[in-house]
């Protein structure tokens, strides 16, 4: 863990979908797929974001939702932002077939793992949803190294027209796998690890919460008895099957238990 | 193996080695958690009226290894949310101490009542954050304020009252004696110190709030100090907080005149392992140096001193 911020240029900005945009930018500590930074846009906020690209250089994938991504989104080519990290825990890339299942800029944490994984090796199937076409993120990332992907949006303008989990479902049902990685809204996860459950197929999940400290510190990032930010952001489904708030409420900045 | 065990305030306590307010508190899962990792004491986040959302981040700023700094601001969700989250930390058999802030005495004292009826074993009064408008340590700053609050709070609980106090001040002893007076029942000292850091290529402070507090082995000397200082003061029991990572840190604000200690950078640089490690290591060292009860040298630096 690097402890202390650096501060660096964005090298390069690319509009992803129409709400989601990549930063890369230098950061020399070597990241591991799962992990993620802090980055701080000067003047504005400090935000957790999975890396989307673990080499050189680094990249995270952001989407528009509150108003301070929303103002990482306008952050141009050449802009100064403080990195701290690589925070938290990775992807075990050793399972031979993966099967990968994003919703919307949930598979930003996705692909740089499938990417590892299949240079060791693995086989990788990816499920990927959206809410419409053009906002299905990294699909010809994955495409280039998976065995097949398939897509869903909420609209149908592209693939099945429904969720993603009907997608991971049939494919649970129709091919074998050694492990599910998924990230996207916790009802979704839940709904994926239902189905792969009876399987007796571990699903890992990326969590997304609160953070302040992203040290383990601040109880922010509370997730019953676990901190996010030190003991994920990768939870195997067990631990998150336990526990009653997941798919139900989060903390809000004040630590006060919310709706999801 | 030497005896670790300590009182503070005719409360026993199975070691001195406590969770410091603010760290890992906020949740009854990590209070638990950090009970069953082997802390003596666990500290609540100090908690107000409302729910407060705190700074937006940059909240803190690390150094390598001497300390960070932290503008939080004081966030936590309100006293009316906050039993559920004791009651889950009680329920697995920690020694709670709930820690309140506020504005004035009145706001203190009925924080203190609803916090003590959580079944908290004893309150700390957080008189000292040093970055939080009009609370803590611009309360905490004035002696005649600092009695008052106390005052106040004694007269709404029955459980043992504990001020923890600012190094912010020319004279931190003094308000340690004004929290005597008004009957406090121990002193836990210190909280942060106020400082700053400034990105050179920005030209702007890093924390959104600007200003912050100082923790961690940096402050371990000005802590040491003020609880030097205040035992030489007050008679009540002292806390010694700040820059505590090792067997020796401990003794340290053990011979200066701490019965307990409290710790928070700690937790986040090495994680809540700490307390295990430094139990052992601590009752170790205590056998090393063929002492057999820890509470045999609370204050033992000030005799020796004193004769030379
Ligand atoms: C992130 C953070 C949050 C804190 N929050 C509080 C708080 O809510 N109430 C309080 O009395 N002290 C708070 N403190 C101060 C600590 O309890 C402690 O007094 C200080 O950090 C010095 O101890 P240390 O060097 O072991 O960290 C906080 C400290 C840190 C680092
Ligand atoms: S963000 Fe502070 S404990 Fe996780």
């Amino acid at each position: 863990m690097n402890l202390v911020r650096t501060i660096t240029e964005v090298s390069e900005r690319i509009v992803e979908t129409p709400s989601t945009v990549t930063l890369r930018f230098r950061f020399p500590p070597p990241a591991a797929p799962g992990q993620f930074v802090m980055i701080w846009i000067p003047g504005d906020d400090e935000l957790p974001m999975s890396l989307s690209y673990t080499g050189d250089p680094k990249g995270v994938t952001i989407k528009a939702m509150g108003s301070s991504s929303r103002g990482a989104l306008s952050i141009a080519d050449g802009t100064l932002v403080g990195i701290r990290g690589p925070y938290g825990n990775r992807f075990d890339l050793s399972p031979s077939r993966v099967l990968l299942v994003g919703g919307g800029s949930g598979t930003a944490v996705l692909a740089p793992a499938a990417e590892a994984a299949a240079r060791k090796g693995s086989r990788i199937v990816a499920a990927l949803g959206a809410t419409t076409g053009a906002e299905l993120l990294f699909e010809d990332r994955l495409r280039a190294i998976a065995e097949s992907v398939e897509v869903a949006t909420d609209d149908g303008s592209v693939g099945h027209h429904g969720y993603v989990t009907d997608v991971s479902r049939r494919l649970l049902s129709e091919q074998s796998f050694d492990a599910v990685w998924t990230c996207g809204p916790e009802v979704m996860m839940q709904k994926v690890i239902a189905a792969a459950l009876p399987r007796q197929i571990p699903v890992f999940c990326s969590m997304e919460r609160q953070m302040k400290c992203a040290m383990g510190m601040c109880d922010a990032c509370a997730l019953g008895p676990y901190h996010v930010c030190t003991d994920g952001p990768v939870f195997p489904s067990h631990q998150l099957t336990a526990l009653p708030e997941f798919g139900r409420t989060k903390r809000d900045s004040s630590g006060r238990r919310v709706p999801l | 193996m030497a005896d670790l065990r300590t009182t503070v305030a005719g409360l026993p306590f199975r070691n001195p080695l406590w969770l410091a307010s603010g760290i890992w508190g906020e949740s009854g899962n990590s209070l638990k958690g950090a009970w069953d990792a082997g802390a003596g004491g666990v500290v609540t986040k100090s908690i107000g009226s409302q729910p407060r959302m705190g700074y937006p981040n940059p909240t803190i700023e690390t150094y390598e290894k001497w300390g960070m700094l932290n503008a939080m601001g004081l966030p936590n969700p309100g006293i009316d949310e906050y039993p559920q989250e004791i009651a889950v930390a009680r329920a697995a058999g920690a020694a709670v101490i709930g820690s309140v802030f506020g504005a004035d005495a009145d706001e203190f004292a009925t924080l203190a009542a609803r916090m003590a009826a959580t079944g908290v074993v004893a309150l700390e009064l957080n008189l000292s954050c040093p970055h939080a408008k009009g609370l803590g340590s611009e309360i905490g700053q004035d002696p005649d304020q600092v009695r008052d609050v106390v005052r106040a709070v004694k007269r709404a609980v029955r459980i043992p009252v504990i001020a923890k106090i600012t190094p912010n001040h020319f004279d931190p002893a003094s308000l340690a004696a004004a929290a005597e007076s008004a009957g406090a029942d121990a002193i836990s000292a210190i909280n942060t110190i106020r400082a700053l850091s400034i990105d050179v290529q920005l030209r702007r402070p890093v924390l959104a709030n600007g200003l912050g507090g100082l923790s961690g082995p940096a402050i371990k000397p000005v802590g040491l100090a003020c609880v030097w200082q205040i035992f030489d003061r007050v008679k009540i029991p002292i806390v010694g907080v700040g820059g505590i990572q090792q067997p020796d840190d401990v003794l340290e604000y053990v011979l200066a005149g701490a019965r307990a200690v409290e710790l928070g950078t700690a937790v986040a640089f090495e994680g809540i392992g700490v307390f295990s490690r430094l139990a052992r290591e601590l009752s170790q060292r205590l056998d090393t140096l063929q002492v057999s009860r820890i509470e045999e040298l609370v204050g033992a630096a000030h005799t020796v001193s004193a004769r030379s």
